[in-house]
């Protein structure tokens, strides 16, 4: 299916949105601590657990925009 | 022995009977010729978004992972939610890579990784390698579900007692598995998924906000942890200490997760490309629940059930296993009790299923067509598969019966570090035809024969530490060995080029990887 080139390059760059999630989890030294606590919670869950979440909403983002193209 | 209660047990049964009813009607669902192998093999392909999120979840959120994380997280603290950065990298590894997979398998009607690489590579024996690096990966891991079952039967009072007769529950537990498995194949999980998926999400979501009201509050749960297992320890003087071993870790297990054949299976047994998309970014779910279930260590950290006489045999034979039952035993009321059970019990089947329906594939496809009856009939390749089948199962169950279960504790951590090794030809075949089938294989067994060494001299832990110039790196030897093997494959790629006059052969095109 024939596309124009300028639409299929920019559509290549969201696909960062799905590293972001990665470096954001795989650098323990950036969230190895105990304050900020929310809700009686250390640091270091409740990051984790909220790229959890932020993981999801930008993979959906990625899918929506790519699906366009595709 | 632990007290036996009846009421949570009649929960227990009513919901198994449920889902065996389940497992063998589901032979009649979105019906299709069972005696074709993509039928019994992969559902024939029709699983849309919905039914794939069910069985993706249910196939890759184990009971071992259940009664085994939050294990971790009570024993050893803040390392065990390595789990959660695991999870969240798994999906853009799903989003990217498989889809691609998805289409060159259904083009050419692939129904396991090795068929793939047969294709994609011309080579058939990097297919066997391919082959037989998952049924091996698999079946300690198979044996661990049943681990998983094992311990909430334990927590329902029914074992203890010495002999065989205290298997009985298990045993009967598995001939139901493998009576629906052989009638109804993928179906059969799929149609369970549906029910397990939805009880482990009732039984975590109920636990994480009881059982804290129960224990006053988060703040009080995480001061009841000892403070070196609170966060991770930072590393000593010119060491990558906890931090490398626990994003290695993540990485590794992330990388290796959806090479394994059962997730394989349950991808390829999607209907599109688009589902598989879609379940990358609705999946994350799942990890949520997974990440809440690690802390669920640290409730039973804070409740203090292993100090508690009514838990102590459970602890005596399951050791740090019976964290969950214990603290459930504690928290609810039986009729709950026995409904989280029969979540982790039934989450013990789903996956034990595609485990074995994945390697029967493997068998079937990649060894016995392959290399000892070259033509069969649909009607025999589906048959040949139903029998793999059970075979694996009873492997495993024989497994577990006679064999001490840290044995099997050990071959999953091999497994682990064998089925990454599948990596390059796998997913990046998935990409490019560049590399040579000999490089791979070479690569392949490299990493096999190291990693193996590797986990040997760590004594069967995870991690392995790399000491360069007085500098240490503790890492997960899977990640290490993938690494090294893709880097030997690179290397030798051009080398061996040079020295073939071979054509690359390669059946799959370039437009076949596309949606």
């Amino acid at each position: 299916m024939p596309e124009s080139g300028p639409k299929r390059r920019s559509s290549r760059w969201w696909y960062l949105l799905l590293v972001v999630q990665c470096l954001a989890v795989l650098w323990p030294p950036l969230y190895n601590r105990a304050e900020p606590p929310l809700a009686g919670m250390p640091f270091f869950y409740w990051y984790q657990l909220l790229w959890v979440i932020l993981g999801g909403i930008l993979t959906a983002v990625v899918y929506l925009v790519t699906e366009r193209s595709r | 022995m632990q007290r036996v209660s009846w009421v949570a047990l009649s929960v227990f049964v009513a919901l198994f009977a449920l889902v065996s009813w389940l497992g063998f009607v589901a032979a009649r669902w979105r019906r299709g010729d069972l005696d074709q192998l993509h039928e019994w093999g992969l559902g024939g392909r029709r699983f849309g978004t919905v039914i794939t999120w069910f069985l993706l979840g249910g196939d890759l959120y184990t009971a071992y992972t259940f009664v085994a994380v939050p294990a971790l997280a009570f024993g050893a603290g803040a390392v065990a939610f390595f789990a959660v950065p695991y999870t969240i990298v798994v999906y853009p590894i799903l989003f990217l890579v498989f889809p691609r997979i998805w289409h060159v398998c259904r083009k050419h009607n692939y129904i396991t990784a090795a068929d793939f690489v047969r294709g994609r590579f011309g080579s058939r024996w990097l297919a066997l390698a391919i082959a037989v690096t998952g049924i091996i990966a698999t079946i300690p891991y198979i044996a661990l579900q049943l681990v998983g079952l094992q311990v909430v039967i334990g927590g329902l009072g029914l074992s203890g007692s010495a002999g065989m007769a205290s298997y009985l529950p298990l045993i009967i537990a598995f001939a139901i598995l493998a009576a629906f498995t052989h009638t109804s194949g993928l179906r059969a999980p799929a149609s369970i998924a549906i029910v397990k998926d939805s009880l482990i999400y009732l039984a975590t979501f109920a636990a994480i906000i009881v059982i804290p009201i129960q224990l006053g509050g988060f703040g009080k749960i995480f001061a009841a942890v000892p403070a070196s297992h609170l966060l991770l320890a930072p590393p000593g003087a010119h060491s990558t200490g906890s931090y490398g071993a626990y994003a290695t870790l993540a990485l590794g297990s992330a990388m290796a997760l959806l090479l394994y054949p059962h997730s394989m299976t349950a991808i390829l047994s999607s209907s599109s490309g688009r589902a598989l998309r879609r379940n990358a970014a609705l999946l994350p779910t799942y990890s949520l629940m997974l990440g809440l279930l690690v802390l669920m260590g640290f409730f039973a950290i804070a409740a203090g059930v292993a100090s508690r006489p009514e838990y102590a045999a459970g602890f005596k034979q399951f050791h740090d296993s019976f964290t969950v039952p214990a603290l459930f035993l504690h928290s609810f009321p039986p009729w709950f009790v026995g409904l989280s059970f029969a979540a982790v019990g039934i989450g013990a089947l789903v996956p034990a299923a595609i485990m074995s329906i994945a390697s029967a594939n493997l068998y079937t496809r990649n060894i016995y067509r392959e290399f000892m009856c070259r033509n069969p009939t649909d009607r025999q390749e589906a048959h040949m598969a139903k029998w793999a089948s059970l075979v694996v199962k009873c492997g495993a169950l024989l497994f577990i019966l006679f064999l001490p279960t840290q044995y099997a504790i050990y071959l999953q951590l091999l497994g682990g570090i064998w089925i990454i090794q599948t990596l390059p030809a796998v997913m990046l075949g998935a990409y490019t035809r560049w590399f040579n089938e000999h490089a791979l294989l070479l690569g392949w067994a490299v990493g096999m024969v190291l990693g193996t060494a590797m986990a040997i001299g760590a004594h069967l832990t995870p991690t392995y530490v790399l000491q360069i110039a007085g500098y240490s790196f503790p890492a997960y030897s899977a990640f290490y060995t993938v690494v090294l093997n893709t880097l030997l494959a690179v290397l030798l790629t051009p080398i061996f080029n040079a020295m073939s006059t071979r054509v690359p052969v390669d059946e799959t095109a370039a437009l076949d990887y596309q949606g």
